[in-house]
């Protein structure tokens, strides 16, 4: 048995390099394939990722709960009670990264010269830190210092639109639970850049308490942000936090929430395996051209082995052999040539010539190449074994041979 | 004992538009360490009788026995069994694998059969000396000429010590000197191991070394001479 194996691997292996230039024009064609393959992929995924974590880290964190309401009509109307026992209990499990509470509401903010329409968020600065871009991305200026600070932070490009500037003062107009209008001066106290610039448009931040109070909502707070490892994995948190939570308030993974970005990675990870699958078919043409040719040119060989006795499933065997090494050296080399070639592009490549067009979906203009392990194997794994089926083929033409003949043919 | 007995054997295969009769209720029987030769011009069935022999081609009636085992009915898995243990061939060309070398060639059948690696390289060796072979053992069918190519072939056919070798034309591609030295290495392989031979071909020459020359015609035994080996 191991014999009859070593053999057809031999065969399989030296055939393989009877005719090395049509060999290495193959294995040339795999290589290419494979390393746009998983180049390419880790591309799309880089860019894609950037857009989810981007996406996550404005404000939905990974899982959210709110009022069942809330979303439907995001006012001071449709608020919940600060987390308390279970839920406060759940939150301070392993899973959790981190947490914060925060208030959110459509509000005016007006300067000397402008006003526009913004979303008020009211956080507890601390706990959001860990959570949300604002502490990071403050470009002039302070953080806010507690969740009773009345110091307010805004994006940059809406301190352009409102024609104003850090330390000046902003009035900012909601509406409070009674649909009275509630209105107050802040001062500007942090400016903020932030890669996706609609962001700077649209949102402020102010200290939760602050929020509240301008509110008269006494604790009641709009949402819990939750953080936890990995944006790709939130099913085991959303289950946990919504259990916690109870059947009275929504529990929404971060993808329900931003379902712009949620099917954008369920199309990402679609696209991938398109694009695999597609690369491979255009491999496939090559390699089963290849097999017929090798195959055509060993029929009186095949019919002698056939004839001394080797079995059609040993002949079958050796050509898929021969399909599955060329497929293997071209996969290896392959492999190391996109790996080679990400890991000089870890810190990123500036698309910023066409960073503007690409904030309008929400990319950055850094990308940064993203290589998953799971895309190396699903690229591997599908040129294995459709590279397989290909091969069938040709290796079952050829184990099908009479040997008569095939050792008489001309 | 009969190494071989064919009963009553008949084949009509198609090429082109006409049917030819290959063999036509063909009986034979071959005694254990034979040295045989099927005469008969091109299209004269001796080819298709050494295919149905040898396990490679069915005929469409009659039987075939190898010693006590009847092997026309077998299927085509357990004819390519009965091949790789019982049988040694010849055959005229493209006799060896161009990637092996003369002793993997030789290997090639004790591998398949599943000889231990230690044992079939020991066999081999040996075998490529009694043939005169020694010295080439590394070397690739392209890097030998065709009568060393032969014994080599030779070699193989006999590496796996089977009780028949069936020689389709084996000296029609060689000069008349590599001819008589691999008819000579026969006669000895016949003598020392008391292995069968059957030898299709139309050269009279050949003919001259065999113990028994059965002349065919038309798929027809016209004639089968007893003589002394030269």
């Amino acid at each position: 048995m191991m014999g009859g194996l070593m053999i057809v691997f031999r065969l399989a292996w030296r055939n393989l390099w009877r005719n090395h230039r049509r060999t290495l024009i193959m294995l040339a064609a795999i290589v290419v394939g494979t390393w746009a393959m998983i180049f390419m992929t880790a591309l799309m995924r880089g860019m894609v990722d950037d857009m989810v974590k981007d996406g996550v880290t404005v404000l939905p964190g990974h899982v959210q709960i709110h009022h069942p309401a809330f979303r439907d009509d995001p006012t001071i109307a449709n608020v919940m009670t600060p987390p308390s026992a279970a839920l406060l209990e759940a939150l301070d499990r392993p899973e959790v990264v981190a947490w914060a509470t925060r208030v959110r509401v459509p509000a005016v903010i007006s300067s000397e010269s402008d006003t526009a329409g913004v979303t008020l968020v009211g956080i507890e600065p601390e706990r959001e830190r860990d959570i949300s871009f604002v502490a990071d991305d403050l470009a002039d200026g302070r953080y806010l210092e507690s969740r009773d600070d009345r110091g307010l932070i805004v994006g940059r490009k809406l301190i352009d639109t409102l024609e104003t500037g850090l330390g000046k003062r902003v009035v900012i107009m909601s509406q409070d639970r009674d649909n009275e209008i509630a209105d107050r001066g802040f001062r500007i106290v942090g400016i903020f850049d932030s890669k996706l610039q609609q962001y700077e448009e649209g949102y402020v931040f102010a200290g939760e308490g602050a929020i509240q109070e301008l509110l008269g909502v006494g604790d009641a707070i709009s949402e819990v942000a939750i953080l936890g490892h990995d944006y790709r994995n939130v099913e085991g948190l959303h289950r946990m936090i919504a259990e916690a939570a109870g059947p009275d308030l929504e529990v929404l993974a971060w993808h329900e929430l931003d379902s712009y970005l949620g099917s954008m990675l369920a199309v990402m990870d679609g696209f991938v395996v398109v694009w695999i699958v597609v690369v491979f078919l255009a491999l496939s043409f090559g390699l089963v051209n290849t097999l017929v040719m090798a195959v055509f040119e060993r029929v009186r060989e095949i019919g002698l082995m056939l004839a001394l006795g080797m079995t059609p499933r040993s002949i079958l065997s050796q050509i898929l052999a021969e399909s599955i090494l060329l497929l293997v050296i071209g996969l290896a080399i392959g492999n190391l040539a996109a790996w080679a070639s990400i890991e000089p592009l870890k810190d990123g490549i500036d698309v910023s010539i066409v960073g503007e067009g690409m904030e309008y979906f929400g990319s950055a203009a850094v990308v940064y190449p993203a290589l998953y392990l799971s895309d190396v194997i699903l690229a591997n794994v599908v040129v294995i074994v459709l590279g397989f089926f290909a091969s069938l083929s040709p290796a079952w033409r050829a184990s099908r041979y009479d040997p008569v003949r095939a050792i008489t043919k001309v | 004992m009969k190494s071989v007995r064919c009963i009553d054997l008949c084949k009509t295969y198609r090429q082109g538009e006409v049917e030819v009769t290959g063999l036509d209720h063909v009986n034979l029987e071959i005694d254990e360490g034979g040295f045989v030769c099927l005469s008969a011009p091109s299209g004269g069935g001796k080819t298709t009788l050494l295919n149905a022999i040898g396990g490679l081609d069915t005929p469409d009636s009659g039987e075939i026995w190898l010693a006590a085992d009847r092997v026309d009915n077998l299927a085509k898995g357990e004819l390519a069994k009965m091949r790789l243990h019982n049988i040694g061939f010849v055959f005229q060309a493209y006799n060896l694998i161009p990637v092996l070398t003369a002793r993997e060639n030789v290997e090639f059948v004790m591998e398949v059969q599943g000889v231990p690696a230690a044992d079939r390289r020991k066999r081999s060796l040996e075998i490529l000396e009694e043939v005169g072979l020694e010295g080439l053992e590394d070397r690739r069918p392209a890097q030998m000429s065709g009568g060393q190519q032969q014994r080599v072939a030779v070699a193989r056919a006999i590496a796996s010590r089977p009780k028949l070798v069936l020689a389709d034309e084996p000296t029609a591609n060689l000069d008349s000197q590599s001819a008589d030295q691999l008819m000579e290495l026969f006669v000895e392989l016949n003598r020392n191991h008391g292995t069968t031979f059957v030898i299709a071909t139309h050269d009279q020459r050949v003919m001259g070394y065999a113990k028994r020359v059965i002349r065919m015609l038309d798929g027809k035994i016209v004639g089968d001479e007893q003589k002394e080996a030269a």
